[in-house]
């Protein structure tokens, strides 16, 4: 049976310098999954490949049993993977409204039930619906990064940081929405450095280090791995 | 000791929203402080207002003088430097570059090639010396927050505001990070940090104050400051401080 979702032999990075080194990456069904790892060792270079940024030099991306390695970031998206980027990146001048638009560009008639759904997922975001995205706190921004995200109805939304520069409440209100989405079908892969939140969130675990997988598994196997426990929790 | 910042009664207001209100503060050489609160309470607006970037009322004093009202270069000449939670490096200069303008133009450098002299010591200070050629665009952000902490140190400040510098950082990482953000205290450098990584907050400041809807509601040791209730509620939230709890094994 093949995958969800599915990553082998994948390199990329840039011009002369090689950031992936074959990774190899497989989701056999939607649910939520966390990407974790030292600073430099792919994680950001692994999200922008699979949504199209990056041109891969070789291996392969399946998604649903089809090849989208080399699709262009719009067609991607059209396959059902949209990307929320780190450090949010909304547009700034525009409200919020306009920036969760822009989440379904080209996608008309997707654009009312998305901001319906967005809007009760984060009730908030609704009375700033008229806000400059500028004028936002970092968890609204964040709120609006995800909701922009969803926008598009994903099969599977990738994240990248999400708690980035965030207040620890805030990140326990984020992770509940996302279980809610999770829970309604939307596979989510989450890059997120506090990994003792993120295998708290997450059913499985990839550890990406120098630009290969080098430790994946359930959340709790990975929790109790000795190497994770040194390397990433800070625990011995 | 006498202290060497010391704020009275800031308060900022946009419009009519009073982002800052009647905030008092003071910090002494070699302090670290940490300033946390949710996302929105007035930490980097308070950060803006000491150092010229956002007009306050009530006074600031830094070094035993009124610095209130001085523009933002002048500040820094004074030797009380910033850093910027959203990171503006020049993208098409090397990280030395960088580091090196933030030399020439506090006037801790005299010339350009003694700024990149004094550029190449700090970015390997930092953990950078390795990147000091590539251009500042190329480096992933936690890199370039890195390098907003080696811009301030080039300036030779007695104070040093670090906006969320340590975001994004893993385990590992953080406990590096808290090695260079104590030797830097240790040379007698006041810092202030505003900060989300609770790891950072509570294994380097000797003092915490929080901020909500831009007023303090707890200011003391981390460990008091962050089992308050207030704090739980307005801040870290029940799953965090119950983590907390079990770590501590309270």
């Amino acid at each position: 049976m093949s995958a969800f979702f599915e990553i082998s032999g994948l390199q990329a990075g840039y011009g002369a310098i090689r950031v992936l080194w074959g990774v190899d990456l497989r989701l056999n069904q939607r649910g939520i999954a966390c990407l974790v790892g030292a600073n430099g060792a792919g994680k950001t270079t692994l999200l922008r490949s699979i949504s199209g940024l990056l041109t891969p030099t070789c291996g392969s991306i399946r998604f649903e049993g089809e090849e989208i390695t080399g699709l262009r970031p719009d067609q991607v998206l059209a396959r059902g993977i949209a990307q929320v980027p780190e450090g949010r990146r909304l547009f700034a001048s525009m409200n919020v409204e306009d920036n969760l638009l822009m989440g379904a560009y080209g996608q008309r008639s997707a654009a009312r039930q998305g901001l319906e759904r967005a809007y009760a997922l984060f009730p908030l975001l609704k009375e700033r619906r008229r806000q400059d995205a500028s004028t936002l706190s970092g968890g609204e921004q964040q709120m609006c990064a995800i909701a922009r995200g969803l926008m598009s109805h994903p099969k599977l939304l990738l994240i990248d940081e999400l708690s980035l520069g965030l207040a620890p409440r805030i990140v326990e209100q984020l992770i509940s929405t996302l279980v809610e989405v999770a829970q309604a079908g939307t596979g989510i892969l989450v890059v997120e450095q506090d990994v003792a939140a993120a295998l708290d969130l997450a059913s499985e675990g990839f550890v990406l280090d120098r630009g290969r997988i080098t430790l994946s598994g359930s959340s709790p196997s990975l929790a109790a791995n000795p190497c994770v426990r040194e390397a990433y929790l800070g625990v011995a | 000791m006498s202290a060497l910042l010391e704020v009275h009664v800031l308060t900022v207001r946009f419009g009519g929203l009073c982002a800052l209100s009647n905030l008092s503060l003071s910090a002494e050489p070699g302090e670290i402080l940490g300033l946390i609160g949710p996302n929105g309470a007035g930490k980097t607006t308070f950060i803006n207002a000491v150092t010229g970037a956002v007009k306050a009322t009530g006074s600031v004093r830094f070094g035993g003088r009124s610095i209130s009202g001085f523009r933002p270069f002048k500040i820094a000449r004074l030797g009380l430097a910033r850093t910027y939670q959203v990171v503006q490096p020049f993208p098409e200069m090397s990280a030395l570059d960088n580091v090196a303008a933030g030399a020439l133009f506090s006037g801790a450098a005299p010339s350009l090639s003694e700024a990149r002299k004094q550029a190449e010591a700090v970015l390997e200070r930092v953990g950078l010396g390795r990147e000091a050629n590539r251009f500042a665009e190329e480096l992933t952000l936690a890199q370039r927050k890195r390098l907003e902490v080696a811009k301030g140190l080039a300036s030779k400040p007695r104070m040093l505001l670090l906006d969320e510098v340590n975001a994004g950082l893993n385990a590992a990482e953080i406990e590096e990070a808290l090695g260079l953000i104590r030797s830097i205290a240790v040379e007698g450098v006041a810092v202030l940090l505003v900060e989300h990584v609770m790891r950072v907050v509570s294994g380097l400041c000797h003092r915490v104050i929080v901020l909500h809807h831009g007023r303090m509601i707890a200011d003391g040791e981390p460990a008091h400051v962050l089992a308050d209730q207030a704090v739980i509620e307005a801040y870290l939230g029940r799953r965090y401080a119950e983590r907390m709890a079990v770590a501590v094994g309270a």
